[in-house]
């Protein structure tokens, strides 16, 4: 419910949040939009702490200290391709805390009106996103086996520990017994857990991404339970374009909502053998191909973002160029761990934004190209996906098969994220280049300059 | 209350068309920056968390609002340093070419 004296701060902070999102979804004001945001939420923090008649003064001051500290300079600090996985583990703290304000007001004598469904509903919602994202943290950073986790009677087991979650709460609402809501807490902890368990890493992103939105709704019924519009609206927000974001990430990899969340991706054995054989290549012939190409299509992936190969990756093109060949970047929407990754990665090398390529812009072209250089990508160039039965079947990928040579530039012989074996590294066209991204490409650009 | 039942229903729904409209043709180069903002802007359970911990009554109270705010911090602050070195990127790059991505 809704308090009627809110400080005209909040007001202010949720209309800047709203402006900030407008100017996230804009590359040109993306930078200025983050900024916008920040400062609504100093004030907004801020008018929190000076609220009248508040007490724990200090202790607040050292829980932001406590929490905010390690959070700030983690996340200076990480490698831009631990990007995702901290976004996760944020995200988690948030859906944490918000299950958290539940428990205080749940735990209080005296229930506010309506503040008990509400809060309960944020309790449920916060818990499932904390211990969620934590497994989904937990996949990506690699502490973790990113494939998906499957045993017997999975599904009915995961809807008992739901259902048994919800009837805590409803025994809590009806009866008013307080003794339910660590049951109720604890099993929404578990079902989050139990939810991601079988999620392999291939959708990773989309569960990211949906748990992001979960926090937002999280959020916006506490903050509604509290009376507090700011929490209210902004989580509303978040919980919205949350939702519309996870459904065009999910929509990008031709997957529905639903076959992410209970579909176990990667869980199916590969049946049918590769036919062919793995071709390596000497980087002076792969050099030679580059040198003697007239159009070359780069295909990154998560292997570059790795190794970190993005600057060698634009010196690459500048040589290959400089030899009179047009260079284009092929970008599959969840190259790397999240869509965007490979844009952000190449962004940060001086990549011109003209030289990216959608799959839908740059498919057709496959059949012109003369070297197609796949740089740690996998699952999003294996046409294993156009074939009916296998895991990655429907996935939309790049047509990278029908160029005129692939080379593929891999660190070892290793599967993807999916697990699925790739049936184009054993194409007649394809050539194997193994080694770690940036020092083979860093090389390739010395052996073309000799060319 | 129920005014302000209907007033908090009302306020859900225009904020989630907000939300919807205002990401809607966001070019999929911004979309894990975008994830990244929004993670941060849900970081204003902070607010909520902070005066959770400063009505606290009892000692229980007391340790999990603590509990939220450091938890609430943590989103924060991690979600402003993530999303700011990700969108600082962008701008190390060239003159962009006139409004790339819009489709």
């Amino acid at each position: 419910m809704l308090a009627r004296f809110d400080p005209p701060v909040y007001l202010a902070a949720v209309l800047f949040f709203i402006l900030a999102l407008k100017r996230m979804s804009h590359p040109a004001t993306a930078k200025g939009g983050i900024r916008w945001a920040g400062a609504a939420m100093i004030a907004a923090t801020l008018a929190a702490f000076l609220t009248p008649g508040l007490g724990h003064l200090g202790l607040i001051l050292a829980a932001v200290a406590a929490g905010g500290a390690p959070a700030w300079l983690l996340a200076g600090k990480v490698p831009m391709t631990d990007m995702p996985q901290m976004i996760a583990i944020y995200n988690g703290m948030g859906g944490g805390a918000a299950a958290a304000i539940a428990a205080i007001e749940l735990l209080r004598a005296r229930w506010a009106p309506l503040s008990a469904p509400l809060s309960v509903l944020g309790g449920l919602i916060g818990t499932i996103s904390f211990s969620g994202s934590v497994i989904a943290f937990l996949k990506l950073q690699g502490w973790m086996r990113s494939r998906a986790v499957i045993y017997p009677l999975q599904k009915p087991g995961n809807i008992l520990v739901l259902a048994a979650s919800l009837l805590c709460a409803g025994v809590l609402l009806h009866s008013g017994d307080r003794s339910c809501v660590v049951p109720f807490l604890a099993l929404g902890l578990l079902f989050g857990l139990l939810m991601t368990l079988p999620i392999g890493g291939g959708d990773m992103p989309v569960v990211i991404s949906f748990y992001n939105a979960l926090t937002g709704l999280a959020v916006a019924a506490e903050g509604f339970a509290v009376g507090n519009a700011a929490m209210g609206v902004s989580g509303i927000l978040v919980g919205a374009a949350g939702t519309l974001l996870t459904l065009l990430m999910a929509k990008a990899m031709n997957r529905s909502l639903g076959d992410v969340l209970f579909g176990a991706f990667g869980a199916a054995e590969q049946t049918s053998e590769v036919q062919g054989s793995l071709k390596p290549i000497e980087l002076s012939d792969a050099a030679v191909a580059l040198a003697y190409a007239s159009r070359v299509v780069i295909v990154p992936g998560f292997g570059m973002a790795v190794a970190q190969a993005q600057h060698k990756v634009k010196e690459l093109m500048d040589a290959v160029e400089a030899r009179g060949a047009t260079v284009k970047f092929a970008i599959h929407p969840v190259a790397g761990r999240m869509p965007g990754h490979m844009n952000v990665l190449l962004a940060e090398a001086n990549v011109p934004y003209d030289r990216l390529f959608d799959r839908d812009e740059i498919n057709s072209e496959f059949a012109t190209t003369d070297v197609a250089l796949v740089i740690g990508a996998n699952d999003v160039v294996n046409p294993a996906a156009h074939r009916p039965g296998s895991p990655l079947a429907g996935m939309p990928i790049l047509d990278v098969e029908n160029a005129k040579t692939v080379i593929i530039l891999k660190r070892g012989q290793g599967k993807g994220f999916s697990g699925v074996e790739n049936e184009l590294f054993y194409r007649d066209n394809t050539r194997m280049l193994y080694g770690d991204a940036r020092d083979t490409v860093g090389k390739l650009v010395l052996e073309l300059k000799k060319v | 209350m129920t005014p302000d039942l209907w007033a908090s229903l009302y306020i859900a729904i225009l904020a989630a068309f907000t939300g919807f409209e205002v990401i809607a043709r966001v070019p999929a180069l911004l979309h894990t920056p975008l994830m990244s903002g929004s993670n941060f802007i849900h970081g204003i359970v902070l607010v909520g968390a902070i005066l959770a911990l400063g009505r606290a009554q009892t000692p229980l109270e007391t340790s999990i609002g603590f509990l939220a705010v450091a938890l609430a911090s943590a989103n924060v602050l991690g979600g402003y340093a993530v999303t700011a070195r990700m969108l600082d990127m962008f701008e190390s790059g060239k003159k962009k070419p006139g409004a790339p991505g819009v489709r």
